[in-house]
Order: C-alpha cells, then structure tokens, then sequence
C-alpha cells in the first residue's frame, strides 16, 4: 500500500513537470506575442513595447522564461499581465463565484442519476427504459449554448424571472427573501445546463452497472430464497453495483477548476471558465498557464484519490 | 510422408461448406436491423451526408444557385417560409426557391443558404478531426501495444534527445544551435550502428554496456503520454490553440485531431496485448511476415470495432466542439457561414426572431443525436456479451 503510494506519487509529480512543459511550449511557440495584442493603441509606442517585454522577461531565451515562470508561480507571486493582479488571487476570487455552479450541478447530478439510472435497469425494455434512454442521448447530443436559450426562452416566458448575472442588477436593499430567492434562480439554470452532460453519461453508467450485478447468480440466489423484491434491488444488488462509483468521487475533482466557458458567457457569470476566455483573448500567459497548471494538479490529485478509494473499496485488487 | 491422407470419405467431407452461410456483414446487419434508433440514426447520418454535398456545390463557386453571402438589408429577419417582396428586390436578388425556407437573418440573408453551407463545415470538421485522432491513436497504440515490451536504450535516447532539441531549436529561429543539435544526433546514431557492428565481433567494452543500457519501455513511454495529454482540461486548450493561431477551419480541424487521440490510443493498446498472444499472430510471425503486414494486415482487422464505435461517437464530439468554437466566435472567418456562427449571430434575436437559434441549433442536434445513436448501435451489436443477453 505505501508503496503503491509512493510510486504513485512520483509518477504524477513527473507527469505534471511534462504537463508544465508542454503547456509552456504550446503557449510561447504559438505565433504572435502578447505584446502586439494591441497593435492600435496608439498608447504602444516601440519604446513601451520594449519596457513591456524587458519587464516581463520576454526578451529571454525560453528555458529562462520558463524558470522564471515557475519560480514565481510557487513562491506566489505571479502577476496577471493584463492588470497587473496577482494572479493566484484572481483565481481565488473567481473560484469562490464558480464554486456554487460545481456544488449545485454535482448535487443535481448524483441525485438525479442514480434513481433514473436504477429504474431504468429495473424495468429494463419497458417503455421507461426506453425513453429514459433516448433522453439521455438527447442531452449528450444537445449543444450547451443552444439548450442554454430554449431554457432561457422557457423560464422568462413562463415565470417572468430574471436569469442572466448572478443576481439582479439593483437589488441591492431589498428584503433578504427576495434577493435568496433571486439567487436562486440566477444559479438553477447554469447549475443545471452544466450538470446536463453529467446526469445523461451517468445514468447510463448505472444502468449498466446494475443491469450487469442483475444478473450475477448471487442476485438469483437471494430472489430463489424468497427476500421481497426490495431487498434483492437495493440490500443486494446496489450495494455491489455502487462499487465503481465510490471512485468517481475523486473523478469529479478536476470539475472544479472546469468552469463551462460557454455557459459561464452566456449566462455573464463572472467565473473561471470566463476568466479563461478573457486571459486567452487578452493573451494574458500567466493566467492561462496557471490555470492550466492547477487544472493539471487537480486531474493528477483525482486519479491519484480514485486509486486510492479503489485500494480502500475493492480488496481484489489490493496488490 | 508416403501416407495418402485423402480417403474418399475425407473429400467428400472438405465439399461441404463450412464457413456460416451468412457472411459476417450480414450477420452484422440482422443484429444492427433489431436496434430501430441505431437504424434512425444511421438514416439520418446518410441523409447528412448527402445534404451536405449538395450544400456545397449548390453554394459554393463564383455564381452559387443558392448564394449564401447575399445581403438584402430590406427583406431582413423574416419569418421561414415567407415569400420575398419582389417589388424591393432587384431581379438577381430574389432567392432561387422563391422563399425563404428558413427566412433570413439580420442582414437579410437566405438561413437556408447559409445552412447548407454551414453543413459542409460540421461534416468535414468532423470527419477530418477524427480521421487525425485515429491515425494517431491506431499508430501510437500499435506500437505500445506490440513492441511494447521492448526497452528503448540509453543511446536511442540521447540520439532522440538531440534531434528533438534539435528540431526545437530550428523552429525558434536559432538555426546554427539547431544545426549542431542535429548533426550531433546523427553522430550519436552512427555511433551506435558503428559499435553495434563491432560488438558482434569482439568482448564489449564497459561503456558499450551503458551505451545500450535499458531504460524505460516503449509502452510506458507512450502510456505516458497518453497521461500527460489527459492532464490538460481540453476544451481549454482547443480554445486556447484555436484562438493563438490564425483563424482557419482547417486549424481547428487539426487542433481537434490532436487533442482527441488518447481514447483510441487506449483501445488499440488493449486489444493489440491481448490479439499479440493469439495463435494466427504466433503463425503469421513463424512465417516470416514482417512486422508492419502483421500489424495491419492481421491484427488491425481484428481491433478496429471499438475505434470504429469511438470514432463515431468522436464525430459527434467534435461536431459539438466546432459548435462550441464558432458560438464563441472562433474558427471560420466571418462571411463563411457554420452551424455556431449562425446560432451566435442570431442570439441577440432571441425574442424577435427565435428561427436563428433554433433552425442552427436543431439541426445540430439531430447530426450530433444520429451520430450518437449509430456508434452506441454499433457498440452494441459488436460486443457479444450484450449480444448473448437479447
């Protein structure tokens, strides 16, 4: 066990200095350079351009900058091109405005799934089987942006609720039901837009997970012997089917940091995916590689924890 | 071998036939038929595939029968399926149909026309995208699948090292370090055919062993590079790359491909480990095939069913990606229509002229839903423990 955590470690430390890398060589070798973002600005004298590069190392070889990158990026202290923020604080602020949207889509995802997916093995080839299925591949299919207006057109026509930002331009002294109840509903949608994807590609994992211990002999044994229906399903069927879904808790981890780009502008909600969208727009470098680092760190650290849980949860494999 | 094994008995046995009578596609084909939205999906998908040639060569050319790029400023943000105003227009802008099918857009443009064209981008987007990933994904899983086992040695390394160094310093405008880099590399493999040549012959000295001392194996090497790509958050870096370079359809197609490899990768990988101990794989080798007609004349035959159903369902990905990348704004430069781009620009519209978004995001929709329903069908007639159950 130790060791598997230890060999574990040091092949994900050494995956992230690639990722590191990769990232670094993608972003510098792409043509044009940050300092002709604004060619216009009659403001970007030569000589201003100059400072520019010179005051954010621009000048130097690619090794060096690289160094200096990472230099700044663990000792804190890397700062946005673009606004000259320290840029570890920036995120921090636009994490706390996506953390609702990831909290609320995972809830409505898990809760959601599971039952849909349950009942549809149940009932396999029953008519609620079939159009659970069909609407789990509607919402894979269905583009985010456009699912994002017909929910728009929908609930402003039907409920005359305000739904873009995350709350209402000017409500400012208002009582303090009002505005819960006005954050409320500028989260739902989002939230919900965002877990769609999850909800469909999870419920088909749990039909199949299910559909698959249905059919083990165990299942047969404890229906033969007479336990009501009830107790097969749910003392012991589920409990066997849920096994790979304790791992998944770590899978969701990298959810975090995700942030739909397209849903966030949609919906202007000022989180990371649109502070992605503006850094790479403003060629803003040490926004997106840092975003792109901690992306990295966090799908590393939920694989690492779904091993781990997989360790914990199934002794077969415990080597 | 005087024995005469043909006995009468024994020939009449070998007339027999004795492969199935159905052949493996129409076998194929009567289990795919049970499954009626696989079947949907498969007609909608050849539907699209035929709309979308038409699309292009009715709208593209310099005299297009259906011109998606014409403005007609006073016949703007009409409703589909209404006849143009034919006293404001002049005699060559009224629409070929004589109505607009899909009405127009802001700028007075026929939807129609422009969604035709628009298909052709989804379609080749598509196909194109996933054409890269596979190509990358069946060679990269090939090879750690069946010369997985094989280590890479210290001086194939320093040799990769040089010539990688090499190449990277080329393309950053340093052309003599590059150059050196290079020609060091060369060395370094003329040095290693030069002593492998004269180890044959006499006792290897001491730094020959360390010269070709065994590292890492080549199935690690590319397994961790398949971890490393799955570390960047894609959609993310396709924006990234996408809105770094110039814009070009032709960019993102490639950028997709690149990005969309390592589930094929993966599968290629599985199934060559497990194909490479099979007995036909063990007779083709004793007959002395070599390895590339092994590899792809035998084995690839016997893998290619989950790519095929990955490439699939990739198609519908990388449709939705394009999508995604258009709404945003990226991708096609403007006057050249796309799904996303017609959605986006309508979507100031929304309450005014709800056909802009609908009419685009649909018809999405359905390409994206047929594709899926065809690669899970697929995957379902494919896989025999599934098949066993029904």
């Amino acid at each position: 066990m130790l060791s598997f955590i230890g060999r574990s470690i040091v092949h994900k430390i050494i995956t992230l200095f690639f990722v590191s890398i990769v990232s670094f060589l993608i972003i510098h070798l792409a043509p044009g350079e940050p300092s002709q973002v604004d060619p216009l600005n009659p403001k970007f004298t030569p000589e201003m351009v100059e400072r520019f590069r010179e005051a954010f190392h621009l000048d130097e070889p690619l090794h060096v900058q690289y160094l200096y990158f990472y230099r700044d990026l663990f000792t804190g202290k890397t700062i946005s091109w673009k606004d000259n923020l320290p840029v570890l604080k920036k995120i921090w602020e636009r994490f706390l405005n996506s953390l609702p949207l990831f909290i609320v889509g995972t809830i409505l995802t898990w809760t959601i799934s599971f039952p849909v997916g349950i009942r549809s093995a149940l009932f396999r080839g029953g008519f609620y089987d079939r159009s659970s299925t069909f609407f789990a591949y509607l919402l894979i299919s269905i583009p985010g942006f456009f699912f994002a207006y017909i929910l728009i057109i929908f609930v402003v026509n039907q409920f005359q609720v305000p739904v873009i930002g995350m709350e209402t331009f000017g409500i400012g002294d208002t009582a303090w039901s009002i505005r819960v109840m006005d954050r409320i509903w500028h989260l739902l949608l989002p939230s919900f837009l965002g877990a769609t994807g999850g909800i469909a590609v999870l419920s088909r994992y749990v039909r199949s997970q299910m559909l698959e211990v249905e059919g083990q002999d165990y299942v047969r044994t404890a229906k033969a012997k007479g336990l009501s229906p009830d107790q097969v399903h749910y003392k012991h069927a589920l409990r066997n089917a849920l096994l790979p879904f304790v791992t998944m808790f770590g899978l969701i981890l990298p959810g975090l940091i995700g942030g739909s780009v397209i849903i966030e502008s949609i919906f202007a909600w000022p989180g990371m995916g649109r502070m992605a969208y503006e850094a790479i727009l403003a060629r803003d470098y040490p926004v997106i590689l840092t975003l792109n680092f901690v992306s990295a760190v966090l799908v590393l650290i939920g694989t690492f924890i779904s091993d781990l849980l997989y360790l914990v949860v199934d002794p077969r494999i415990r080597l | 071998m005087d024995v005469n094994p043909h006995t009468d008995s024994q020939d009449y046995q070998l007339d027999e036939p004795l492969a199935p009578k159905r052949t493996r596609f129409e076998e194929f084909w009567r289990l795919f038929k049970q499954n009626r939205l696989a079947i949907a999906g498969l007609v909608f998908f050849i539907l699209f595939f035929v709309v979308a040639i038409i699309g292009l060569s009715l709208t593209s050319g310099n005299d297009p029968v259906l011109d998606p790029a014409m403005v007609r400023l006073q016949e703007k943000l009409r409703p589909p399926l209404t006849k143009p105003n034919f006293e404001r227009l002049q005699p060559d802008e009224v629409p070929t149909l004589g109505v607009y099918v899909f009405g127009t857009d802001d700028l007075g443009r026929d939807v129609f026309a422009r969604m035709l064209q628009g298909s052709w981008v989804s379609l080749t987007v598509g196909f194109v995208a996933v054409g890269i990933a596979i190509i990358i994904g069946i060679f990269l899983g090939g090879i750690a699948g069946y010369y997985g086992q094989r280590h890479i040695r210290i001086n194939q390394l320093i040799a990769g090292g040089f010539l990688t160094a090499g190449a990277v310093l080329l393309i950053t405008d340093l052309i003599w370090a590059g150059a050196v880099f290079l020609l060091c590399g060369l060395a370094c493999i003329l040095l290693s055919y030069l002593t492998k040549k004269s180890a044959r012959s006499r006792t290897k000295p001491a730094w020959t062993r360390l010269w070709y001392f065994n590292t890492i194996s080549i199935d690690t090497l590319v397994m961790r590079f398949v971890d490393i790509m799955l570390c960047f958050p894609s959609f993310f870096l396709i924006l990234t790359v996408v809105a770094l370079l110039p814009a070009s359809i032709y960019n993102i197609m490639i950028i997709i491909g690149l990005t969309s490899w390592m589930g094929t990768t993966r599968f290629v990988r599985a199934e060559f480990l497990s194909l490479r101990e099979q007995d036909f794989v063990a007779a083709a080798r004793a007959l002395g095939l070599n390895d590339f007609r092994i590899i792809f004349r035998h084995m690839m035959p016997n893998a290619v069913a989950p790519v095929l159903v990955s490439a699939t369902i990739g198609i519908a990905t990388a449709i939705l990606t394009e999508a995604g990348l258009s709404f945003l704004g990226f991708g096609v430069p403007p006057p050249h229509a796309t799904w996303g781009n017609i959605l986006s620009d309508g979507k100031r519209f929304i309450f005014d002229a709800p056909w802009l978004t609908f009419v685009p995001g649909i018809a999405i929709l359905l390409v994206v839903l047929s594709f899926n329903l065809f690669g899970e069908g697929l995957r379902d007639v494919m896989n025999p423990k599934l098949r066993e159950r029904q």
